[in-house]
């Protein structure tokens, strides 16, 4: 059985009870009181993670900290298709590896930003949103080249991968972080259609697409 | 530059932080109408709070969990809420969140039982249990707070104490430009009513942190597992609260449609222009 140690407005945790959900595995949750608590930097905590960091998943045993290598784990290990962490095809593997390392960066900006605004760290918040708006911009265009050769995901594939859900959660929260999406509307395409994937579940601060364009 | 806060506003308490985030060592800052202040716990153990522009120091009480302070006159004391002192309570910040709105926006919100199946699907409402049944609202002048009553609503999931929908039976209380308190059914005891607070500190007219507290009677749940009940709900207005438009609350009577529903909020929106409230709102043309 699986165990999530888990933030309900992290989107770090978030990335992970996503996967889990389009996988449709089963998991349990530890709630970790991140803020006030800062129970991630409590004894009991830094002994399953020594860095103070959420998420962390134990599986039968075995103990797993950052979001991206865990999203690495559960595609190897419970994604029947192969296709959310394809590893027959070395090229889209450093693709995905690349947005992998994508997605710590816009956490690194987006993230702080929301972090600063919402619960009061002490992060240089223009720093960080000017940040993000760069990230943004390259991701925005690079959609954008992306839709025109008729494709609808970050790497070269014709299914979304764990790269696409790296980088989901913080850009939807970017607003929470005073970055507004208005300016980017590849990423806004993007950002509904990881929302139409089966199996998509939706966050705090996080909508899921609407029902009305489902239902026509 | 900003505007002058009215007397209804200036002379109010207002919340700047959780009582347990309160250290001593290094001041810690945070903004009040649009006034930079710097804080700290004394080594007698009181906090201690000054303007940065002019360096006074202001006056403090600690309620409830919470720091609160005034720039100008207060009066001899808060607000009460006395079943925040049972001893049975389970008394918890839920956090200080900081939201893009002006605090009214916020306590209307608040307020509103109609987004619940929508924005709190599956937790406070659902479809198609959509309807607000009619309640009472009283301004009570002797009290100076507003007070809703008999408002009920359908909840799949009331609180985390709950195991199945229920009825449930909301009090609202404004006692406070700025705070709401409700008082609503517990699952774990009929005959008592779990409180849920808002005291949003104007940090700007269009700018808050949101200081969340509960109150609750329950001996199953630990204050993490309920902290996260209450943060998952509030996270989930959080960007309702930041998309609405104009971020200031319109206090003219024809502004914005009310439907029936919005019965304590055309209150709130009355009882605010009689106390003369200017900051966080758009006053109403003379």
């Amino acid at each position: 059985m699986i165990t999530l140690y888990d933030f309900e407005l992290s989107g770090n945790c978030y990335k992970l009870r996503l996967m889990m959900s389009i996988l449709g595995v089963r998991y349990d949750i530890v709630p970790v009181d991140f803020y006030p608590g800062r129970e991630h930097k409590s004894d009991w905590f830094l002994k399953l993670n020594p860095f103070g960091e959420l998420p962390v998943l134990v599986d039968d045993g075995l103990v797993l900290r950052d979001s991206q290598a865990i999203l690495v784990y559960l595609a190897r290990k419970y994604d029947t298709t192969g296709k959310w962490f394809p590893v027959d095809d070395p090229a889209l593997t450093a693709e995905i590896e690349i947005w992998h390392d994508f997605a710590n960066r816009i956490t690194g900006t987006a993230s702080a930003a929301r972090l600063t605004i919402t619960m009061n760290y002490d992060f240089d918040l223009e720093k960080a949103q000017s940040g993000a708006h760069q990230l943004f911009r390259t991701m925005d265009e690079h959609l954008w080249f992306a839709e025109r050769e008729g494709r609808e995901w970050l790497c070269k594939a014709d299914h979304p991968t764990t790269a696409d859900i790296a980088c989901f959660p913080y850009t939807a929260l970017s607003e929470e972080g005073g970055i507004s999406r208005q300016d980017y509307p590849a990423i806004r395409r993007w950002l509904d259609r990881v929302r139409r994937i089966e199996g998509f579940t939706a966050m705090s601060g996080v909508f899921p697409a609407s029902r009305a364009r489902e239902a026509s | 530059m900003p505007i002058a806060p009215s007397a209804a506003i200036l002379d109010a308490w207002h919340v700047f932080s959780a009582a347990a985030e309160i250290g001593p060592g290094p001041y810690r800052s945070t903004l009040l109408l649009d006034t930079r202040l710097d804080y700290r716990r004394g080594t007698n153990g009181e906090v201690e709070v000054r303007r940065r522009d002019t360096g006074a120091a202001l006056l403090v009480i600690e309620r409830y969990g919470f720091a609160w302070t005034s720039l100008g006159s207060p009066p001899d004391d808060l607000f009460s809420i006395p079943e925040f002192y049972e001893p049975d309570r389970k008394n918890m910040s839920c956090g200080s969140l900081g939201v893009n709105v002006s605090a009214p926006r916020a306590v209307e919100n608040f307020l509103d039982m109609g987004h619940f199946p929508y924005v709190h699907t599956g937790i406070l409402g659902e479809e198609p249990h959509t309807e607000v049944k009619e309640y009472d609202v009283e301004i009570s002048y002797e009290r100076d707070e507003i007070l809703a009553t008999r408002c009920r609503f359908y909840q799949p999931r009331a609180a985390l104490s709950a195991d199945e929908g229920q009825d449930v039976e909301y009090i609202y209380r404004v006692p406070h430009p700025y705070c709401s308190v409700l008082y609503k059914s517990c699952p774990a005891d009929e005959s008592r009513l779990d409180v849920i607070g808002i005291f949003c500190q104007p940090m700007t007219e269009e700018t808050i942190r949101a200081h969340l507290l509960q109150s609750m009677i329950d001996d199953e749940n630990t204050i993490t597992a309920m902290r996260r009940f209450q943060q998952t709900i509030f996270g989930q207005d959080k960007p309702i609260l930041e998309n609405q438009y104009p971020k200031r609350l319109p206090l003219d009577p024809r502004a914005e449609t009310p439907i029936r529903a919005d019965k304590s909020a055309i209150a709130y929106r009355r009882w605010l222009s009689q106390k003369g409230v200017n900051y966080g709102v758009i006053p109403q043309a003379a």
